[in-house]
């Protein structure tokens, strides 16, 4: 027929295909989307409850320009990288990710993606679009080990690690070497469990570790398992990335907080604004990052003053636990006294310090 | 090493033992009967969360155990569906369940979070109960002592009763017991509801006696470790008693060894041993005739009379 001809089949193809740019909605402001990456469920009540609570932050403070995305539940090895490819194309324009193993992937990902800003928690490789954020959680670490040095009866602390990475060699030697300023005779037991969150194994974990003499535990697992192990037992321990006294009243001592609102805050305004830039953020006591919850009265005031005086000490900037003379486990002297470890090398810190006895 | 450390370290390995066992008890006595159902570990949680909420509403863990056991056993009936019914294939459907109940379980767990529940009381006087001696008898949750029981009832029923009898020919000829005139498809699917029943309760455990607090996910493989008990028990109910302690004897090493601040091996190696053992287990059974295989002849395959 005369009227289905190449050319005018073509012609008509041709108009079709700019039906589309008709229908797009005018360039209005749209809101940016902030994507989030968690190693856990929200619900574990603790390291990844906290991320998300930073996020809702960032949702109520700048709710009208940004959208929040989550994705949970996600591993530290290669499917995160789907993960994160997926969240750059669905249109997220800052991306955190909130575990150290999920650092290569981080910077993977950011190479595919140069427009997208990534930031890594608790990481240290950077890139032009990847950046690294972490909390001086060891200095809440050493209000816990001054606790912990004064009130433990039989002198051997216990923690339940995750992995021997930095930050939690970082957690153990502030930990030990705040208690043995109490007791200088105090040891440290440690166990790896090669999980941040295993609730039964945690659980295991500990009853091994009271049973081989710790009378108080501290975890740098993410649930409260531990805690009700010790208020079972009768024993004292610590909350971790959130206050847990609701799980173990008794033996709940007190917990590191950790608050990421204010930092999540600041960084979608830098990328709204146009001034973001890649740095490396290790913020703590000081910037707020990292709260000590409220004492239990169990506590006597003698130790709970020894306590608060750790802490403002590092609000003021007063006090660095990591201040020689310190040896590691094998005796050798690696800071010199009077020195105070920069905080570079407490980022690659892969010894333990004197009194730790570790398998790893 | 004094009398305390080892009771102590006796009553943490029976605390790690006993979910698989009561796992592995419901498993066996599901594989005796002909089907394989690799859904342990999403029955296991849905039970979690079901005790779990069970108990939170209604105060009494006694409920909440047999809440569990309820939804476990409903979600395996909703195996069996697809399984004895639909004649689908077992082994992805029984991985279908698994993923089933892991969502399922942290969706209907979600309100659940940073609440606890009220714990059983122990079924002995406490002269017994916290005697720091007897209590490595006395001293243990109600539960651990039901699955003791639970092993010595489905041993005897297994060897010494006419039903058992009829699960077992089910198991090992389903055409023949068909032709006889036993309904294959309905012991099938009382075994399944059993198996379901079984794994609810042991995902209970973790949620209410171990750490009472729901945690998405928490039974942490758990069920796949009860897969491979029955596998390394030979389907023997008495042998499946001796490996879940066996099995959580090598748990417990690993970390009283790591606490002790000695490796022998690396963590992922011992991570490993409970299926690494399952492994040189069925070795052994094909090498040497002896042992023989005791694994029902119609595992995993469908029903499929003629008629």
């Amino acid at each position: 027929m005369a009227i289905l001809t190449r050319r005018n089949f073509l012609a008509a193809a041709g108009a079709a295909a700019s039906l589309p740019l008709i229908g797009s909605p005018a360039l209005a402001q749209e809101k940016i989307k902030v994507g989030f990456v968690f190693l856990g469920p929200i619900g574990d009540y603790g390291w990844t409850w906290a991320h998300n609570k930073g996020r809702e932050a960032l949702q109520s403070a700048l709710g009208d320009k940004v959208e929040t995305v989550y994705v949970e539940n996600v591993a530290e090895d290669a499917s995160a990288i789907p993960v994160m490819r997926d969240l750059a194309q669905q249109g997220c324009k800052l991306i955190f990710t909130t575990s150290y193993g999920y650092m290569d992937q981080t910077v993977q990902v950011a190479s595919e993606f140069p427009d997208v800003k990534f930031e890594h928690c608790t990481g240290f490789k950077r890139a032009d679009n990847v950046s690294t954020y972490n909390s001086r959680f060891h200095e809440g670490r050493a209000v816990l080990g001054t606790i912990a040095g004064k009130m433990s009866t039989s002198g051997t602390l216990g923690y339940l690690g995750s992995y021997k990475v930095p930050e939690v060699v970082l957690g153990v030697n502030s930990f030990i070497l705040a208690a043995q300023r109490q007791n200088p005779n105090a040891t440290l037991k440690l166990v790896f469990i090669d999980s941040w969150f295993d609730p039964p194994k945690e659980a295991a974990a500990t009853e091994t570790l009271i049973n081989l003499g710790c009378d108080i535990v501290t975890t740098h697992t993410d649930s409260p398992a531990a805690l009700q192990i010790l208020e079972q037992k009768g024993l004292h321990g610590f909350g971790q990335g959130a206050d847990m006294s609701s799980f173990a009243p008794n033996a709940h001592l007190t917990a590191i907080e950790d608050i990421w609102g204010p930092y999540y805050i600041e960084r979608a305004q830098a990328l709204l604004d146009g001034s973001w830039v890649s740095a490396d953020s290790w913020e703590g006591i000081k910037e707020g990052t990292v709260v000590i919850s409220s004492y239990n009265p169990a506590i006597p005031a003698d130790v709970v003053a020894l306590a608060e005086e750790v802490k403002n000490g590092y609000a003021a900037q007063t006090f660095d636990i990591f201040t020689g003379p310190i040896y590691d486990n094998e005796g050798t002297l690696r800071v010199k006294d009077g020195e105070i470890m920069p905080l570079s090398d407490l980022a690659v810190m892969d010894w333990f310090v004197k009194g730790v006895e570790s398998a790893a | 090493m004094s009398m305390d450390f080892i009771i102590a370290a006796i009553i943490t390995v029976v605390g790690i033992s006993t979910p698989i066992l009561l796992a592995g008890l419901g498993e066996l006595v599901v594989e005796k009967s002909g089907v394989l159902n690799l859904g342990v570990e999403g029955m296991m949680l849905i039970g979690a969360i079901a005790g779990f909420a069970v108990t939170s509403m209604t105060f009494n863990p006694w409920l909440g155990i047999m809440g569990a056991a309820v939804a476990g056993a409903a979600s395996a009936l909703l195996f069996g569906f697809f399984v004895l019914t639909l004649n689908s294939n077992q082994v992805a459907t029984g991985l279908a369940l698994t993923i089933f109940g892991t969502g399922l379980s942290s969706l209907i767990g979600l309100s659940f979070v940073g609440r606890i529940v009220p714990q059983f009381g122990s079924i002995f006087p406490p002269e017994l109960a916290r005697d720091p001696l007897l209590k490595v008898i006395f001293g243990y949750s109600p539960v651990v002592y039901l699955a003791l029981v639970m092993v010595l009832a489905v041993a005897w029923f297994l060897k010494s009763t006419r039903a058992g009898l009829i699960l077992r020919a089910v198991g090992e000829n389903d055409l023949s017991a068909h032709s006889i005139g036993y309904s294959v498809v309905g012991v099938r699917y009382a075994a399944v509801a059993f198996g379901g029943a079984m794994a609810g309760i042991g995902g209970a455990y973790f949620s209410m006696v171990i750490t009472p607090m729901w945690a998405e996910r928490m039974t942490a493989g758990r069920g796949w470790i009860a897969l491979a008990l029955v596998v390394f028990a030979g389907w023997r109910a008495g042998r499946l008693l001796t490996g879940a302690y066996f099995f959580g004897l090598l748990m417990a090493l690993e970390l009283y060894a790591k606490a002790a601040g000695f490796s022998i091996l690396p963590s992922q190696f011992w991570a490993a041993m409970p299926y690494l053992m399952t492994v040189v287990v069925l070795a052994l059974i094909s090498m040497r005739e002896r042992i023989g295989s005791n694994a029902p002849a119609c595992l995993g395959k469908p029903f499929l009379p003629a008629t």
